[in-house]
């Protein structure tokens, strides 16, 4: 997974993207440009991220889930 | 004929839609509607640690703040293994101080390559030869460049391609032979007799009715 390593620990550009959704519920155009990621990074990233369990997503827009949180903590 | 059929895969054509795709990269698992809105400029190379390809991964990486400035990603593609990809990058940064900034497929079960005509059987069962799709905004095949595994691609006519292209889809116009930004443009050509008649009163500069040329 490009975003969280095999040991489970998010990689810098993870922890960036789970840090934008700290403040609530953001399109991926929106983590994106707090980021500095490249879009396609960032869509690829915010599937990767909810598909482990660290975000949820709603409609278009992701939020950190409990899990995502305690990560970053 | 079949059986190379088979070995060679769907030849795309210009205008269709890009095919469908996803991909494990050195930027992790990647589709290709994840590049929606952007321009995108999908191409393949036959071979990690080969020398033409070495080349022309240094090329597209000097390229690649002036594709940025258009709107453009990059995405390479190789049969090869992403760790091979890896080992390669690294490798190509530490001997040319070039870092590679752009994901590169790694396409070990050819599927995608497959998929975009990249397999030609007569220069190579195995390998993909070097091809470049530019992909627009909405995911439409705009260019495709096929070029063989002997002759390394020319990135000065890849961003010509690109600015005329763009060129084209914001001022609808079309670009002559060899035209380059700032160049004189080609209005569109009439096609009722009533705008032939009226196209050499307009101001361009024409050869005849249907070659007239603008400044933008």
């Amino acid at each position: 997974m490009a975003c969280i390593s095999p040991d489970g620990k998010p990689t810098e550009s993870g922890t960036k993207m789970l840090r934008a959704l700290q403040a609530g519920l953001k399109s991926p155009e929106e983590v994106a440009q707090e980021t500095g990621l490249p879009l396609f990074r960032v869509r690829s990233g915010l599937r990767e991220i909810t598909q482990a369990g660290l975000a949820e997503q709603k409609e278009d827009r992701y939020k950190l889930s409990e899990k995502g949180a305690k990560l970053i903590k | 004929m079949e059986e190379i059929k088979e070995q060679a895969g769907h030849m795309p054509r210009i205008g269709e839609p890009a095919p469908a795709f996803e991909a494990l990269t050195t930027h992790g698992v990647l589709k290709l509607e994840d590049f929606k809105g952007s321009w995108l400029i999908l191409f393949s190379h036959p071979a990690d640690f080969t020398p033409v390809c070495t080349t022309e991964f240094i090329a597209f990486s000097e390229i690649y703040p002036e594709l940025q400035k258009r709107g453009v990603e990059l995405l390479g593609l190789s049969v090869d293994s992403v760790s091979s990809h890896i080992a390669w990058a690294r490798n190509v940064e530490e001997k040319t101080k070039v870092k590679i900034p752009f994901p590169i497929i790694a396409d070990l079960n050819k599927e995608v390559s497959l998929a975009y005509g990249m397999i030609h059987p007569g220069q190579s069962k195995t390998e993909t030869v070097r091809c470049v799709f530019i992909i627009d905004p909405n995911q439409k095949i705009r260019t495709i460049l096929y070029y063989p595994l002997t002759t390394g691609r020319n990135m000065d006519e890849i961003l010509r391609i690109v600015d005329a292209l763009q060129t084209t889809d914001k001022n609808g116009v079309a670009t002559p032979a060899n035209w380059r930004p700032g160049d004189k443009v080609v209005v569109p050509p009439p096609n009722t007799q009533e705008m032939a008649e009226e196209r050499l009163k307009q101001g361009y500069e024409c050869v005849d009715w249907y070659l007239c040329r603008k400044k933008l």
